[in-house]
C-alpha cells in the first residue's frame, strides 16, 4: 500500500479493466480472481497509475495484461526481483505481483524467500493449483504425492511444498489463504493491501483442464462448512457451522480438534506466529483447511529501510561530481606533453 | 629467456624496469628475514622463466634496534619478460612488514601501485619508533596507493601452531607466509621452495614443516580471499602526461565515476543491482558508499535478481545498472533479454575474468566476447563497448549510459580482471567538459495518441514512469504488436518487430573509428579490443621503429561497429587480431566485412607480452629490411603465422615451425 494522495477520485471496478481479451480457458478459476481484484481495487481508495502489477510466468502471470494499471509481465520466476527493483526505485507505487505455484515456489523460490525475509512493502498473490498449466499439465511444486502427469505417468514421488509454511519459514509477517471463487476474496485481499510490508496471498485456484477439483474436498459446496475453517483475530477458532473447534494441546504443543463448546477453543491471534504455523500445517482430512488472515504482524519494512538509509547517508553531503573524481591524493603535472 | 640470479646496483636495476616487469620490494625489520624472503623469491621467479634483476638493500649494523627506522631491510626485484626502454625504479608492489618499513620504502612505490601491509605490526610503539604520528593504514595518507592490510603476524601464528613453537620462533616464519602469498600473486611454483627448505632445515623436522606450512598458508590465502589482478598491467610508459590535476584509480573504480557522471549527464538517479563476484564486487563496493549521487544499491539474492532488479528500476524511472563476471552474466542472460524485448535502457557491466564455467576467477580473458554479442536465445541485438585501460573506463562507462538511455536498449560494457583491479595515473576531467543527455520522459499523451512501442527517430520507445496518469500501459517479455504493445504473435509482426530491434542496434551513432598509432591504410593493421591495449602499442610502436608499415587500430564500440571501419580495414593488406581468447573478435570482423582478419591468440590467464606480438607481427614482414634481429628473439614455433592457416592461431607449444612467405 502507499501513503500518498490524501484525495483520490473514486474508481469503479470497471476502471480497471483492460481492453484486452481475457485468454484464459472457460472456466478458469483465474477469471474469478481478477473480477475480485478489479472488484477490491476501488474500495482500496488507490489510483491505478500509481499501481503496478508485476507477473512472472504461467497462467496466472498474464494478469497484468488485463488491468487497467502500470504492469509488467516478466521472466519466469523473477516477478519479485523485478518488484523489489521498482518499488525500491519508486516506493510511492503500489506493487503486486501475481505468481503461480511453479513459479513462486519453484523456478523462482529463491525470489519468493528473499522478497520475504526482505519484507518489501507489496502484495503476492499466489494462484495455486497444484499444477503446471501453461506447458500442458506436467506436476508442480505444490502437487500431492501421487499427481499423474505427463512427467509423472506412475504418480508423483516428491513430498509437496506447503506455500504458506514456506512463507512462513521465509520470515513473512503476513499470510492469508483464500479461494478463487470465494466470496471473502476481496476480504482478504483488502487485509493484504492495508498491511504494511510482504502481504503473501495464497489463492486456491481450480484449473480445470490439468487439475480439476483438486481442492473440491473443502471448496464444493457440499463439503465446504465441514471442511472450512475462516480465521478472523479476536474470534474463536470455529467450524462446521460452530459444532468443531481447534485447541491446542499442551502436552504435545500440537493442534486437536474439539467440540465447538469446548472452552479449550483457541481465539485467534493473527500476531501469534506459533500458532500460525500450526495452523497452515493442520494436516487436511483429520483437519479443516484453514482460510483467511492467518497472520498479521507489521515489521519495518525493505524499502522504508533503504530510503533511511540512503536519506541519512546523504545528509550533509553534496552531489558534488567535481569533488567526487578528484577524491583521494592528487598531483599536478604542469611540463608540456613530451613530443615524440 | 630465464638468467641466472644476480646482485646488481640500484644504477642497473633501474636501468631494467619495464612495462613488461614487475617490481616488488618485501621490507621489514632485519630480524624479519626479508633478504632471506627476497632471495628465496627470486629463485622462483627465475625458475618461472623470467628475465630478473634484484638489489638488496639492508642496514649495516648486524642488528640494528628492532622497528627503528635504520633497522629496515628490504630486497628489491625486478623481473620480467624482456628489458625495454624505459627506465625508473618504482617497485609496483611493497611488502611493509612494520611501520618502519613502510614509512621508508613507500615513496618509491608507483602511484597506484599495491602495498600489503602487516596490519599487526602497527601497534603504537611500532608507529612511535617510525616516528608516525597516526597509523597511515587508517588515515587516508595512503590514498595515492593500493593497499591490502593483513594481520600477518597473527595469521602466521595460527598457521603454525600446529608445530608448538615459541611465540618468537613462531613469528619467524612469516618471512614464509608473505613469500606464500607473493608467489600466488605471481603464479610462481612452490615447489622448489618447499625442498629447500626442508633441505635447510633438514635437521629440524619440526621447523621445515613449520615454514612449508607458513608458506603454504599465505598461499592458500591468496586463493581463498582471491587476491587476484596485481600482476600489472601492459601499461604504455607513464612519460608524456599532459598536464593537470592526476590522481590513480583502478578501473573499477572509474566504472563506478562513470556511471555515477552517466547517470548526471542523463539526469537520472542510479539503481545498482549487483551480486559478490570476483572480480567485479569492488564496483558494488564503491557504489555503495556514494548515496549522496542518487545512487542506490542493493545487494540480490543472485546474479538473476540483481539484473531484475535493475530492470524493475529502469522501469520505474531510473538507470538501471547491474555487474558482473562471466558465470554471473551467463545466469543474467535470459533478463538481458527482457531487456532487449521491454526495450528499457539497462547498463551491463562485464568484468571478464577466465573461463569457462568458473575457469579463472583471478586471472584475465576477454573470452566474453561472444556471449556478449551473440549469447542469447532468440535474435537479440544488443549494443556492446569495451574499455582498454583502468582510465578509459570512465568515459566507457558514460557511454554506456549515453546509449542505453537514448536508445532505450541494454548496453554490456566490457572490462576484465586486469582493467579492475589495475590502478593508473588518470587526468582527473573536468565535469564541465562532459556532454550531457538528459533524459525527457513521456509524461503526457502526445498528438495522436500514446502507443508504448512507437518509436522516435533512432526507432526508440517512450520511456514512461510508472505514477503518470493517462499513460497506463503494460509491457512484458512476450511479443508486442509494434505501436499498441499488445500481445502480437502474428507472423508479420514479429519479423516487423524483430527487424526494428535489430535496425534500432545497427543504427546506433558511434564514433569514426580512429588510428591509435600509423596510417590509415597500409600492410598491415593490427586490431585490437580491451586490456590488450598496451602490448599491441608497444608491439606496434616497435615494429614502426624498425620501419615496418604496421598500424594500430583499437576498437572501444564492438557493437554496433563504427561506420568507417569495414573501408578502414579494407586499406590494409594484411588485419592481425590478438586477443585473450580463441579469436572471438576475429570471427565477428570476418563476420561482418568478409575480411581476411588473422588470429593471435593466448589464453593462458596472463596478458599478452610485447614480445609476442611484436614477433607476429614479424612475420608479416618476412624479408623486409630492417626487420631482421629485433630487440626481441621471437620464439616462432610459439605463434601462428598468416600462412598456417589454422582458425585458432592459438600459441600451442607442439605448433609446427612456421611456413615463410
Amino acid at each position: 500500500m502507499n501513503d500518498m494522495t490524501p484525495a483520490l477520485a473514486a474508481t469503479k471496478p470497471k476502471d480497471w479493466e483492460t481492453d484486452q481479451e481475457v485468454r484464459w480457458c472457460p472456466g478458469c478459476g483465474d477469471y474469478a480472481i481478477l473480477k475480485a481484484v478489479q472488484r477490491t481495487m476501488p474500495e482500496l481508495g488507490v489510483r491505478p497509475e500509481n499501481t503496478v502489477f508485476v507477473s512472472g510466468i504461467g497462467c496466472s502471470s498474464r494478469f497484468p495484461y488485463y488491468m487497467e494499471t502500470y504492469g509488467f509481465h516478466t521472466i519466469h520466476g523473477r516477478a519479485p526481483a523485478v518488484a523489489t527493483g521498482v518499488k525500491l526505485a519508486n516506493p510511492d507505487l503500489d506493487v503486486w505481483i501475481i505468481t503461480g505455484d511453479g513459479d513462486a515456489l519453484s523456478i523462482g523460490g529463491n525470489h519468493t524467500m528473499h522478497l520475504l525475509r526482505r519484507n518489501l512493502d507489496c502484495q503476492l498473490l499466489l494462484f495455486n493449483n497444484e499444477i503446471y498449466g501453461l506447458t500442458k499439465g506436467q506436476y508442480s511444486p505444490t502437487s500431492r504425492v501421487g499427481t499423474q502427469s505427463p512427467s509423472t505417468p506412475f504418480g508423483s514421488v516428491d513430498r509437496p511444498a506447503n506455500p504458506c509454511a514456506f512463507a512462513l519459514g521465509a520470515g513473512a509477517r503476513f499470510i492469508a489463504r483464500g479461494i478463487d471463487v470465494h466470496k471473502s476474496l476481496p476480504t482478504v485481499l483488502k487485509a493484504a493491501h492495508a498491511h504494511k510490508g510482504t502481504s503473501f496471498v495464497e489463492i486456491f485456484q481450480n484449473c480445470i483442464v490439468y487439475n480439476d477439483d483438486v481442492f473440491a474436498p473443502f471448496t464444493e459446496k457440499a463439503n465446504a462448512t465441514a471442511n472450512q475453517l475462516w480465521v478472523e483475530h479476536g474470534q474463536p477458532l470455529r467450524f462446521d457451522g460452530g459444532t468443531k473447534g481447534i485447541a491446542l494441546d499442551p502436552s504435545t504443543l500440537t493442534l486437536r480438534v474439539v467440540a465447538g463448546d469446548d472452552p479449550s477453543v483457541l481465539v485467534h491471534d493473527k500476531t501469534n506466529r506459533t500458532i500460525a504455523h500450526l495452523l497452515v500445517e493442520m494436516p487436511f482430512g483429520a483437519f479443516p483447511m484453514a482460510l483467511g488472515v492467518i497472520y498479521d504482524h507489521p515489521a519495518p519494512t525493505f524499502d522504508a529501510a533503504v530510503v533511511t538509509q540512503n536519506r541519512e547517508a546523504s545528509t550533509g553531503k553534496t552531489a558534488d561530481l567535481r569533488r567526487l573524481l578528484a577524491k583521494g591524493q592528487t598531483w599536478m603535472v604542469d611540463k608540456e606533453p613530451r613530443v615524440e | 629467456m630465464a638468467t641466472a640470479a644476480h646482485d646488481v646496483t640500484r644504477e642497473e636495476a633501474s636501468s631494467h624496469p619495464a612495462p613488461e616487469s614487475i617490481v616488488v620490494r618485501f621490507a621489514g625489520d632485519s630480524g624479519d628475514g626479508m633478504q632471506l624472503t627476497g632471495g628465496q623469491f627470486t629463485l622462483s621467479t627465475a625458475l618461472a622463466g623470467n628475465d630478473l634483476a634484484t638489489f638488496p638493500d639492508f642496514p649495516a649494523e648486524i642488528r640494528a634496534p628492532q622497528g627503528t627506522l635504520f633497522g629496515v631491510s628490504a630486497f628489491q626485484i625486478n623481473f620480467g619478460s624482456t628489458a625495454i626502454e624505459t627506465a625508473g625504479d618504482q617497485p609496483d608492489v611493497l611488502v611493509a612488514m612494520n611501520p618502519a618499513a613502510l614509512k621508508t620504502n613507500v615513496e618509491a612505490l608507483r602511484p597506484g601501485g599495491l602495498i600489503i601491509a602487516d596490519e599487526g605490526e602497527f601497534g603504537q610503539r611500532n608507529l612511535d619508533k617510525a616516528k608516525y604520528d597516526a597509523n597511515p593504514l587508517d588515515d587516508g595518507s595512503l590514498a595515492k596507493w593500493q593497499l591490502i592490510r593483513l594481520n600477518i603476524s597473527q595469521l602466521t601464528l595460527d598457521a603454525v601452531k600446529p608445530f608448538g613453537l615459541g611465540n618468537k620462533e613462531a613469528l619467524r616464519c612469516k618471512n614464509m607466509w608473505t613469500l606464500g602469498l607473493a608467489l600466488w600473486m605471481f603464479d610462481r611454483d612452490r615447489q622448489p621452495l618447499i625442498d629447500w627448505l626442508a633441505n635447510k632445515f633438514a635437521k629440524n623436522a619440526t621447523l621445515a614443516e613449520a615454514n612449508i606450512a607458513a608458506l603454504n598458508a599465505g598461499h592458500a590465502y591468496g586463493e581463498t580471499a582471491e587476491l587476484g589482478g596485481i600482476a600489472k598491467q601492459h601499461a604504455l610508459p607513464a612519460a608524456p602526461a599532459e598536464p593537470g590535476l592526476y590522481r590513480t584509480v583502478t578501473g573499477a573504480e572509474a566504472i563506478s565515476l562513470g556511471l555515477v557522471a552517466g547517470s548526471q549527464l542523463a539526469d537520472l538517479p542510479m539503481f545498482f543491482g549487483g551480486y559478490p563476484i570476483t572480480p567485479a564486487s569492488a564496483i558494488l563496493h564503491h557504489l555503495s558508499r556514494l548515496k549522496e549521487f542518487g545512487v542506490t544499491t542493493f545487494q540480490a539474492e543472485d546474479e538473476i535478481a540483481a539484473i531484475a532488479s535493475a530492470i524493475g528500476a529502469s522501469y520505474a524511472g531510473q538507470l538501471g545498472v547491474t555487474s558482473s563476471s562471466g558465470p554471473g552474466i551467463a545466469l543474467k542472460t535470459e533478463a538481458i533479454g527482457l531487456a532487449i524485448m521491454t526495450e528499457l535502457p539497462l547498463v551491463i557491466v562485464n568484468s571478464q575474468r577466465g573461463g569457462p564455467s568458473t575457469g579463472l576467477p583471478t586471472k584475465t580473458e576477454q573470452s566474453d566476447l561472444y556471449q556478449a554479442v551473440y549469447g542469447r536465445n532468440g535474435d537479440a541485438p544488443m549494443p556492446v563497448i569495451a574499455a582498454r585501460s583502468a582510465a578509459d573506463c570512465f568515459e566507457v562507462a558514460i557511454e554506456a549510459c549515453r546509449i542505453a538511455t537514448q536508445y532505450m536498449t541494454p548496453v554490456m560494457l566490457l572490462t576484465d580482471g586486469y582493467i579492475a583491479n589495475a590502478a593508473e595515473p588518470w587526468k582527473v576531467p573536468d565535469p564541465d567538459t562532459l556532454t550531457p543527455f538528459p533524459v525527457a520522459f513521456m509524461e503526457t499523451v502526445p498528438e495522436g495518441g500514446f502507443e508504448p512501442y512507437g518509436r522516435d527517430a533512432r526507432l526508440a520507445r517512450p520511456w514512461v514512469k510508472p505514477g503518470t496518469p493517462g499513460l497506463l500501459h503494460r509491457i512484458g517479455g512476450i511479443e508486442k504488436k509494434q505501436g499498441t504493445g499488445n500481445i502480437d504473435y502474428s507472423p508479420a509482426n514479429h519479423q516487423e518487430m524483430t527487424d526494428t530491434r535489430k535496425a534500432k542496434v545497427d543504427h546506433i551513432r558511434v564514433p569514426d573509428q580512429q588510428v591509435a598509432i600509423g596510417e590509415t591504410s597500409g600492410t598491415l593493421v593490427v586490431v585490437g579490443w580491451g586490456s590488450t591495449f598496451g602490448p599491441i602499442h608497444q608491439a606496434v610502436r616497435r615494429a614502426r621503429r624498425k620501419g615496418l608499415d604496421v598500424a594500430h587500430v583499437h576498437l572501444r564500440h564492438i557493437w554496433p561497429m563504427p561506420g568507417n571501419l569495414a573501408a578502414l580495414l579494407r586499406g590494409f593488406r594484411h588485419i592481425l587480431v590478438p586477443e585473450m581468447n580463441t579469436g572471438q573478435l576475429k570471427t565477428v570482423l570476418r563476420d561482418q566485412f568478409l575480411v581476411d582478419a588473422r588470429p593471435l591468440n593466448k589464453v593462458s590467464g596472463q596478458p599478452f607480452r610485447i614480445a609476442e606480438i611484436e614477433a607476429a607481427i614479424a612475420t608479416f614482414f618476412d624479408g623486409v629490411t630492417g626487420n631482421e634481429g629485433g630487440e626481441v628473439p621471437a620464439d616462432a614455433a610459439q605463434l601462428p603465422t598468416p600462412q598456417s592457416g589454422h582458425d585458432d592461431g592459438s600459441l600451442r607449444p607442439e605448433a609446427h615451425s612456421p611456413q615463410s612467405v
